[in-house]
């Protein structure tokens, strides 16, 4: 099976690599859209500034790869906010695969929210065997609304998604690669989406 | 619910961990990528590596460690300890870290501060705070608390949250190495004064003083060293002791 991390400059790429080494599996990063394209899987990773990294995404014109892919696509944490519609964040316009916007959590809260927190209402094959409020390991300050695509909800001040999935495109605002065994249980899920 | 964070401290120099542990069935007590690992099995939610090298070969080691315990473990971690620019930060997060603590490094040039949030983000940047109660008043001290500053902790803070950090450790040397509890006062007032997390350091002896830190002193997650790596406390009766005490916790 041919992994892609999609490499563009932001964030965690390490991580997931790793991550997906732990689970056996050579994931490699690029930004090369044939290499992308013809990938069995795809990761699209994300920590850092919503405007700046759709800049980046844009310079190498993966903005406009991203939502023609046809096979399974999970978005980490920052990638899952680029596949939404808007973010409050830079004000910057998304790759629009998710119907929902993005926006900055309440000032009344701590920001950014870190740490583990539980999601609920669990739907869809990439959380299969993923107990419902199982703990998984958040860092964010901007957060997806509720919507229809919505597969698991987390609670911080309000009920927000914190996983979305459109057909192929999935998204998790929490970090599996950080979240213990629940999390690898997740990527192995992901792995196993046909 | 957001739950409350436990986090052991560990000390590495040229590449181990120092002041040693005793966990009876760990091959090599001094790897921290093995300590790291049972720490992360035993329920730790987070790690902190703080580096106390004092050599370039021991900063090159440190990276190889960051990169080995990036590879093995599947929890977040926080490495401190010597970073001073945004290159030192750039490598390390290269490595595998999920942030990066700064001290001294911080109080000689403010402005690190702002450049780390603006080039990583602030989710990745701790701004690490030692600070002693002297005469009533929080002062911030640097080099491993031995060089006074006329720094006031609360300022201090309120001015690296203004940067850009996008959490605080603070730790009391008025309670470190004394296993009698955590600084609660000091700590609810800076974490009403602030709009970030506050990781609660120094003075834990007991189950107690963990559940005073997070209930008095309203921290966000508690760090320890020694209580942990001597077996004094064990990390999982520890988080269900809080639980049972109506604290919110990952069991």
């Amino acid at each position: 099976m041919k992994i892609v991390i999609i490499d563009y400059g932001a964030g965690n790429t390490k991580s997931v690599q790793f991550a997906m080494k732990r689970l056996g599996v050579e994931a490699i990063l690029s930004d090369d859209a044939e290499i992308i394209k013809n990938a069995d899987k795809v990761i699209f990773p994300g920590v850092g500034e919503a405007s700046s990294a759709m800049k980046m995404l844009a310079s190498k014109e993966l903005d406009k790869l991203i939502p023609t892919l046809k096979q399974p696509v999970l978005g980490i944490c920052l990638g899952m906010q680029l596949m939404c519609t808007f973010s409050e964040e830079g004000q910057t316009k998304g790759l629009g695969i998710f119907d929902v916007q993005v926006k900055k959590f309440n000032n009344q809260l701590k920001v950014p929210q870190m740490g583990w927190n539980s999601i609920f209402s669990l739907k869809s094959d990439l959380l299969k065997d993923i107990k419902n409020d199982e703990f998984m390991y958040l860092v964010h300050s901007f957060y997806a609304e509720i919507c229809e695509q919505t597969i698991a909800t987390t609670n911080y001040g309000l009920d927000y998604s914190s996983a979305l999935q459109n057909d192929n495109f999935y998204g998790v605002q929490f970090h599996p690669e950080k979240s213990s065994t629940a999390g690898e249980q997740i990527l192995r899920n992901f792995l196993e989406i046909s | 619910m957001l739950t409350k964070r436990i986090i052991p401290c560990l000390d590495i120099k040229n590449g181990r961990t120092v002041k040693g542990v005793n966990f009876v069935d760990l091959r090599d007590a001094g790897d921290p990528v093995e300590l790291a690992k049972q720490y992360a099995e035993l329920g730790a939610d987070e790690l902190v590596f703080l580096d106390i090298s004092a050599t370039l070969e021991g900063r090159k080691t440190m990276i190889d460690m960051v990169l080995k315990v990036a590879e093995h473990v599947n929890i977040p971690f926080t490495v401190g300890g010597g970073i001073s620019s945004v290159e030192d930060v750039d490598v390390l997060l290269k490595s595998g870290a999920d942030k990066v603590s700064i001290n001294s490094s911080a109080v000689k040039r403010p402005e690190l501060v702002t450049e780390l949030a603006n080039k990583f983000g602030s989710q990745c940047v701790v701004v690490a705070i030692d600070a002693k109660q002297i005469n009533g008043e929080w002062l911030v001290h640097l080099a491993g608390g031995t060089v006074p500053t006329d720094l006031n902790l609360f300022d201090w803070a309120k001015e690296v949250e203004e940067r850009g950090a996008g959490e605080i450790l603070f730790t009391s040397m008025n309670n470190d190495g004394t296993k009698a509890g955590f600084a609660n006062e000091a700590l609810a007032k800076l974490s009403e004064t602030l709009n970030i997390p506050i990781i609660a350091s120094g003075g834990a002896g007991s189950v107690q003083h963990f559940v005073d830190s997070f209930k008095i002193g309203k921290a966000d997650a508690a760090l320890a060293a020694s209580v942990f790596h001597f077996g004094e406390i064990e990390i999982l009766d520890l988080k269900q002791e809080l639980r049972a005490n109506g604290i919110a916790i990952r069991l």
